[in-house]
Formats: C-alpha cells, sequence, structure tokens
C-alpha cells in the first residue's frame, strides 16, 4: 500500500503558486528594477512614485551610505566619496581607464579591478554596484510584500568575462539569486518582440550612459535568436557630457578646476545635452567656487559638431554586428532603439540614414531594458506564461589561449551561441616537462598584449614524457550567463593531472565573506542568519524540484528502489529545513543534489527523444 | 552515472540522415526542438544537477548545429565518422594549377586594396562564390553518391584554401569601408 505524502508546513506544493522575480536593469546613470504583475511587465518605482535610481553612491564616514537621488544631489560638494557611473569601472584595472585622469576620485589601483578610496575606507566597483543592487532589492520586497525567487540582471552585451563576473559578484553581494545575467539588447528585444508579435530581422542599437551596443536577431516562431554582437564597452552618453565639458572649458579660461567644480561642470554639461533633445540652443550658467562665472549658449549645431565623431564610432561596431551576422542593413526589418542617449536628434537621424528606415522608439528607451528582464525572470522563475519563447545568444568576444611569442590561440570564436564548449589540445615543449601553465585571454587582436587578461593557471603531475608526446586537452566552458570555466587534462596516459585556476579578476568566496561582514557594519541581520536563509531558500527549491519530477517521471523512468532512495533523501532534506544546522542542511542538498544526476539525465533524454519522435519516424523513409 | 551522452554523434542527436547533402529547414527545427527542451533558461529555477546537465546538452546542441550546419564543417565530420584523416595540416600537396590560381587572387586582392577599388574586391568576391559553390557541388557526389573519401579529403583542403581567401576579401572590403 503507497504510503500518503503530507506536505511540509509552509511549503508549496502547489506548482501553480506564482513565484516573485525581478528584472533589474543596472545602468551607468540610472538604474531600475521591474516585474511582471499579472501578465503585465512594470517598473516598480520607490514611495515618491519615481521609477529611476540615479546608480550614484555616495560614503559618509560611520553612516550608512547614501544611494541614488540624495547621493546625487550631494555630488558636487562631495566628489571624491559620491561614486557615479561606477559600471565603466566594473572588472577594469587603473589602466584600462583612459580616462582616469578626469575622474575626481581617489582611485588605488589593485590587480585586476580597480578602486576607490572613500570615507568609509577602501571600495571595490563591486561593493558600489551592490549598494545599488541592495536598494533596488530592498525596493522590490516591500513593494511585493513575499520571499523572491531570484532577479535577472542586465549587463551590456559587449560585457567581458571579467566585467560580467564583477556583475555577478555585486549581485550576490546584495543578497539577490542571480536566475541570469541577460544582455541588455537582448532584454530590450524580448519587451519589444513580445509587445509586437515580430518576425523577421531586427537589430537594437544601445546607447547606454556609458556603454554602447548593437545586437543584431532573427525573431521567428517564438525564438529570440541573436545572431551576432558588438559594441563599445566606453562609449555612451557620458562621453557626449564630456564633450560639451571640454568646450565649456575651451571657450571660457578657467582657472584649473577643484573635483568639486569639475563635477559642478559636468552636471551642467549633461542637462544641456538633454535640454538639446527638445530645443535648438541652450544657455549653460554656472558660479565656480572661486567666483568664476560660466555663460554660455550652445546650440544643436555646435553640439553636433562636437560629437560628430562619437556618433561616428557607433557605427563601425553595427557594420561589424552586420557582416558577422552575414547580413546588409536593408535586410533589417526594424531597428529598436534603446537607452536614454538614443534622444539625441544626431543619434535618430545617423541610425534612421544607416539603415534607411524610421528607428522604433514605441517603448521607453530607459525602461524598456528592465521591462524586457522582468519578463524573462518571470519565465526563468519557473511561472507558467500564454506564449512560449526561448532566447538564444552568444558570446561577444572571443577567447583564446597564449601560445609561443605572445601569440593568442583563438579557440571559441566571437558570436558563438551559448552555452557552448571548445577543446584545444597542447603539448609538452621539453623533454621530462611535468608543468604547463596556461593564460587564457579574452579579444579580438593577435597578441596577447592587446586582448583582456582572463586567468592563469597551471597543471602539474604531467607524467615525464618526450617533447611534443604529452597531449593535454584544455576545455573552455562558457555558460548561459557568458562566464567562463576552464579545466585540463593529460589525455595520452589518461592522467588526469589538477588545476588550480588563479583568477586575474573578480572576487574570491573569501573577499565576499569579507565585504560581506564589512557591510553588516550598518545592518540588521548577520552574516550566518543570511547564509542560512539562502541555503533554505535553495533547499526548498530543490525539494519542491524534485517532488514534481518524481510525480511526472517517477514511475516511467525510476527502478522502485530508485524512486525510494530519491524520495528518502528528499525527506531527509525536508528534515534538515525545519532546524537551523547550516552545514548539516548543506550536506543534504549535497546528497539529494548527488542521486538526483542520473534521473536528471533520464527526464532530459526522455524530453529531447519526445520533441524529435515526428522527425523520427522520416528518417526510416531515407 | 551518466551524463550528457557524448557518444551519440551530431547527426544522431539532431535526428538526422548521416550524409553531406542536407535539408537546412530540417537542421533548424530540428535544433529548435531541442533547444526548446534542453536549454539553460528550462531549468534556471531548477537545482544544481538540473543546470548542469542541461548545459551539458545544450552544449552538445550547439556544437552539433554549428558543425551540420556549414558545409565545410559538416564534410569534415562526415569524414572524421568514417574514420578518414582529412590532413589539412600535414597535406599541402596541392595541384600546380590550384597554387597558381591561388597566388593570383591573392595579387589582385593586394592590388584592389591597394587602389582602394571595392568593385574590384566585390567581382573578385563573386568569382570566388561561384567557384565554392561549384567544389560543394562536387563534396556532395564524392561523399554521398560516388563515397571516394579520398577525393572528399582533397576537395575539404581545397574549401579550407579557398574559404580563407573569401575572408580575406571579407577583411579587405571592410578596411575600405571605414
Amino acid at each position: 500500500m503507497a504510503l500518503l505524502q503530507i506536505a511540509e508546513p509552509g511549503m508549496s506544493t502547489d506548482p501553480h503558486r506564482h513565484r516573485l522575480a525581478v528584472g533589474i536593469d543596472l545602468g551607468t546613470t540610472n538604474s531600475l528594477v521591474a516585474t511582471v504583475r499579472n501578465g503585465i511587465s512594470v517598473v516598480i518605482n520607490d514611495e515618491q512614485g519615481r521609477a529611476l535610481l540615479p546608480s550614484v553612491v555616495r560614503y559618509r564616514p560611520e553612516e550608512a551610505p547614501q544611494v541614488g537621488y540624495a547621493a546625487q544631489r550631494a555630488q558636487s560638494e562631495d566628489p571624491y566619496n559620491t561614486i557615479v557611473s561606477v559600471k565603466r569601472l566594473m572588472g577594469r584595472g587603473l589602466h584600462d581607464l583612459a580616462d582616469a585622469g578626469n575622474l575626481p576620485y581617489a582611485f588605488v589601483d589593485a590587480p585586476g579591478m580597480v578602486q576607490l578610496k572613500t570615507a568609509c575606507g577602501i571600495k571595490s566597483p563591486v561593493e558600489v554596484s551592490a549598494e545599488i543592487l541592495k536598494r533596488l532589492r530592498e525596493r522590490a520586497e516591500h513593494a511585493l510584500g513575499g520571499e523572491m525567487v531570484g532577479a535577472v540582471i542586465t549587463v551590456p552585451a559587449y560585457f567581458d568575462d571579467a566585467q560580467r563576473q564583477a556583475t555577478k559578484d555585486a549581485a550576490k553581494l546584495a543578497g539577490l539569486n542571480v536566475l541570469r545575467l541577460l544582455n541588455e539588447p537582448t532584454a530590450a528585444a524580448v519587451a519589444y518582440g513580445l509587445d509586437n508579435a515580430a518576425e523577421g530581422i531586427y537589430a537594437v542599437y544601445d546607447l547606454g550612459g556609458g556603454t554602447f551596443d548593437i545586437s543584431i536577431l532573427r525573431l521567428s516562431q517564438g525564438i529570440f535568436e541573436v545572431l551576432a554582437t558588438n559594441g563599445d564597452a566606453a562609449l555612451g552618453g557620458d562621453d557626449f557630457d564630456h564633450r560639451i565639458y571640454c568646450w565649456i572649458l575651451e571657450q571660457s579660461s578657467l582657472a584649473p578646476l577643484s573635483a568639486q567644480d569639475t563635477r559642478l561642470l559636468l552636471t551642467k554639461a549633461r542637462e544641456a545635452k538633454e535640454t538639446l533633445t527638445e530645443y535648438p540652443e541652450v544657455r549653460i550658467t554656472a558660479v565656480l567656487s572661486t567666483g568664476e562665472m560660466v555663460d554660455l549658449l550652445l546650440t544643436a549645431q555646435v553640439f553636433d559638431a562636437l560629437t560628430a565623431s562619437l556618433v561616428g564610432k557607433t557605427l563601425g561596431p553595427t557594420r561589424k554586428a552586420l557582416r558577422d551576422a552575414g547580413l546588409t542593413a536593408d535586410q533589417v526589418k526594424g531597428v529598436v532603439m534603446v537607452g536614454g542617449a538614443t534622444r539625441m536628434p544626431q543619434i535618430q537621424r545617423t541610425v534612421a540614414q544607416y539603415f534607411k528606415q524610421e528607428p522604433l522608439n514605441n517603448l521607453d528607451p530607459d525602461k524598456v531594458v528592465a521591462l524586457g528582464a522582468a519578463i524573462q525572470a518571470n519565465v526563468l522563475a519557473g511561472n507558467r506564461v500564454a506564449d512560449d519563447w526561448l532566447l538564444l545568444d552568444v558570446i561577444p568576444l572571443s577567447l583564446g589561449i597564449e601560445t609561443m611569442g605572445g601569440l593568442v590561440e583563438r579557440i571559441v570564436p566571437r558570436n558563438s551561441t551559448l552555452p557552448t564548449a571548445r577543446a584545444q589540445d597542447f603539448t609538452t615543449f621539453k623533454d621530462g616537462q611535468t608543468a604547463m601553465s596556461f593564460h587564457v585571454v579574452q579579444g579580438e587582436r593577435e597578441l596577447v598584449a592587446d586582448c583582456r587578461s582572463l586567468a592563469k593557471f597551471e597543471l602539474r603531475g604531467i607524467p615525464p614524457m618526450a617533447a611534443g608526446a604529452a597531449r593535454i586537452r584544455v576545455t573552455l566552458q562558457v555558460d548561459a550567463d557568458g562566464l567562463l570555466s576552464v579545466s585540463a587534462r593529460e589525455e595520452s596516459t589518461g592522467v588526469e593531472a589538477s588545476v588550480a585556476v588563479k583568477p586575474s579578476y573578480g572576487l574570491t568566496d573569501d573577499d565576499i565573506t569579507r565585504m560581506l561582514k564589512d557591510s553588516y557594519v550598518h545592518a540588521k541581520e548577520d552574516v550566518h542568519a543570511r547564509a542560512l536563509r539562502e541555503a533554505q531558500v535553495e533547499g526548498r527549491r530543490l525539494v519542491e524540484a524534485t517532488q514534481a519530477a518524481l510525480a511526472a517521471d517517477g514511475d516511467a523512468l525510476l527502478s522502485a528502489a530508485e524512486r525510494a532512495d530519491i524520495a528518502q533523501g528528499v525527506s531527509a532534506l525536508a528534515a534538515a529545513l525545519e532546524g537551523s544546522d547550516l552545514a548539516g542542511l548543506k550536506r543534504a542538498v549535497e546528497k539529494l543534489n548527488g542521486m538526483t544526476v542520473e534521473f536528471a539525465s533520464r527526464r532530459m533524454d526522455a524530453s529531447v527523444r519526445k520533441a524529435l519522435s515526428g522527425q523520427r519516424i522520416e528518417d526510416v523513409e531515407c | 552515472m551518466s551524463d550528457y551522452d557524448f557518444h551519440k554523434n551530431h547527426f544522431e542527436l539532431l535526428g538526422l540522415p548521416p550524409r553531406f547533402h542536407l535539408d537546412s529547414a530540417r537542421l533548424d527545427q530540428a535544433y529548435r526542438e531541442i533547444q526548446a527542451q534542453v536549454h539553460p533558461d528550462r531549468v534556471a529555477h531548477l537545482g544544481a544537477v538540473e543546470r548542469r546537465v542541461s548545459m551539458q546538452w545544450a552544449t552538445a546542441a550547439n556544437e552539433a548545429y554549428q558543425t551540420l550546419r556549414d558545409p565545410l564543417a559538416r564534410a569534415r565530420y562526415l569524414l572524421h565518422l568514417r574514420h578518414v584523416d582529412t590532413q589539412e595540416e600535414t597535406n599541402t600537396a596541392m595541384p600546380t594549377a590550384f597554387l597558381m590560381e591561388q597566388m593570383e587572387y591573392r595579387e589582385a586582392i593586394a592590388e584592389a586594396k591597394a587602389s582602394h577599388d571595392a568593385h574590384a574586391l566585390e567581382r573578385l568576391e563573386g568569382q570566388l562564390k561561384e567557384k565554392i559553390v561549384h567544389h560543394l557541388a562536387e563534396l556532395e557526389r564524392a561523399l554521398d553518391q560516388a563515397h571516394d573519401d579520398a577525393a572528399a579529403a582533397s576537395l575539404v583542403r581545397s574549401l579550407r584554401f579557398l574559404n580563407k581567401i573569401a575572408a580575406e576579401i571579407a577583411d579587405a572590403l571592410d578596411a575600405l569601408e571605414q
């Protein structure tokens, strides 16, 4: 006789229960959070009804950091401690920042990623971004009033591995479960495409505050397939502000500026740029701390001339993306405009001219990315939706390994559909060589020095052999978030040697723990409580998913003994979820995970077989 | 413990007959149907095991699709399944006429580049495309009808050269546009 199952108290057995998830657009200038409510994607406003959260963080001694409008207001008076456009610093070393000299920060050159000296000590761009994400998380939790399953965080399509990793680390630090890192143009395409039932080739032209992306997509039968993407991770609306700022300095011979005055004039420049979107000219006035006056008239014509080269810089990547996609501009059915900077009339004109059609502006360029991210988050959280769609995205930049003479051996070509894995065999250079060191880089250039260094690692314990006899297979795996993992093994002897990957960027788990501890100085909960809560969320998710899988396929795909084993693992985990023993809970999760590998494989295999069954019949005829 | 079964070949995974001639609409359809089942987005809310298994399957589906979609890669893969080494790195003994032709192409590209003549490059591109199409037709005959694997391997080696020249022309055109 079958035993009757009784659900754990507080544990949902209802598969139709709506799981709360959000989409977050972590922008250079502004950030937003959105969610799907009653089937419609909506931006979550703050208590004052504002959708945007300025991506500005101000550190104050002995106080919690200010984030958003309050911090933005303080940026001229407290420029060293008020961090704006932190996104431009993510995953970047000091030598990567061409304009570091123009920024009013006290930079600390740290290995991998630059850091900032503030009134609250040295902060990494990851920590600064985490403050913004934390604020958005609180806003969402407050508005949704429930436990959040996770978030989709958007990143520029042209972000490399270091920048993506930094973003994911920031989300982790902010206590968010990242369902996916989603490329911004792809998120916009989801919001646009689902709204308009679009089919055909579309280009998404995304000029944000600090980054430019162009993605070419094919929309067909519910599949959003990115064919190619390109861009410039250091080109955006900020650069247009900066051109105006330089023009102001040229026009009004001023004494060397203080950090405060620099920030003031940059703010005036941004306001002037925004005004020129609507009006043919703008008056720029300011009184500096030295008592000097600025009073200038900037016309749209002069602004166009000042920024023509910046606008032109977006066309190179556009051409390259089209070429990589094997398409020409006239095959593009529509161009979706994304990012506040696309409001500038010269951008609209240039895009219209290049694609010989009026670009599509029917969704708010500031919100479309967050709205699309929320739609995707809703699906990734496991909620059922009416339309079914699938996103197939690509890696923006090639991955390679350094070979003799500082050259790059390209292994994963750019625009490969994700997830992807590529292997390459290497051999020893000297007789009896027992170790090899590898250097993984990302970029399109031939020389290692011109590409971004991602990781260096050593493979030890290679059995001594003649030079050229060992066969070391290095595999680069890139997951659906565009994040890389590397493995290496010696094949000819079957001996698997160990690999220690030493990241030249990114944070170790120790770093995250330390940063978490730092941040709890001003927070109510403690590190252990949070770790336990996170493990409980994961444990509950696993129990729920395993029960659903057993109910659906347990009879068909498992023997009675296998089924009993897994059911026992589920009970053990459910019991561990009752207590507060973190280590025990983690062990129970681990154990159930181990038990379900075979089951998961069989389920996947069965679903593929079923999907292809229509075709298999045809095969018989061939 | 079995994760994704890596012994399955690309044709089996996509449910297609193992031959050079390809119904590309059917390939696209099969690929889409598989990804709709196995893509990591389908299991993002599930546990680590499902996510890993899904990544392996989706990776395999992408590799199979990329390989079969590209004619040169497909031919190479078919020969690999038939245990024929295409000797692309080792066998560089090409017929003299073919090598002469290569040199002529290279000279023409260099000349067009020097004189910034995009039309000349486009003309070359057109000629080359025709030649590639012709080679592919021969490749299909060798692989699917004549089952002459040695001839097919030789065609694969020639096509590799032709593709390289096509890429050079594309790069030259790219450089001219900027």
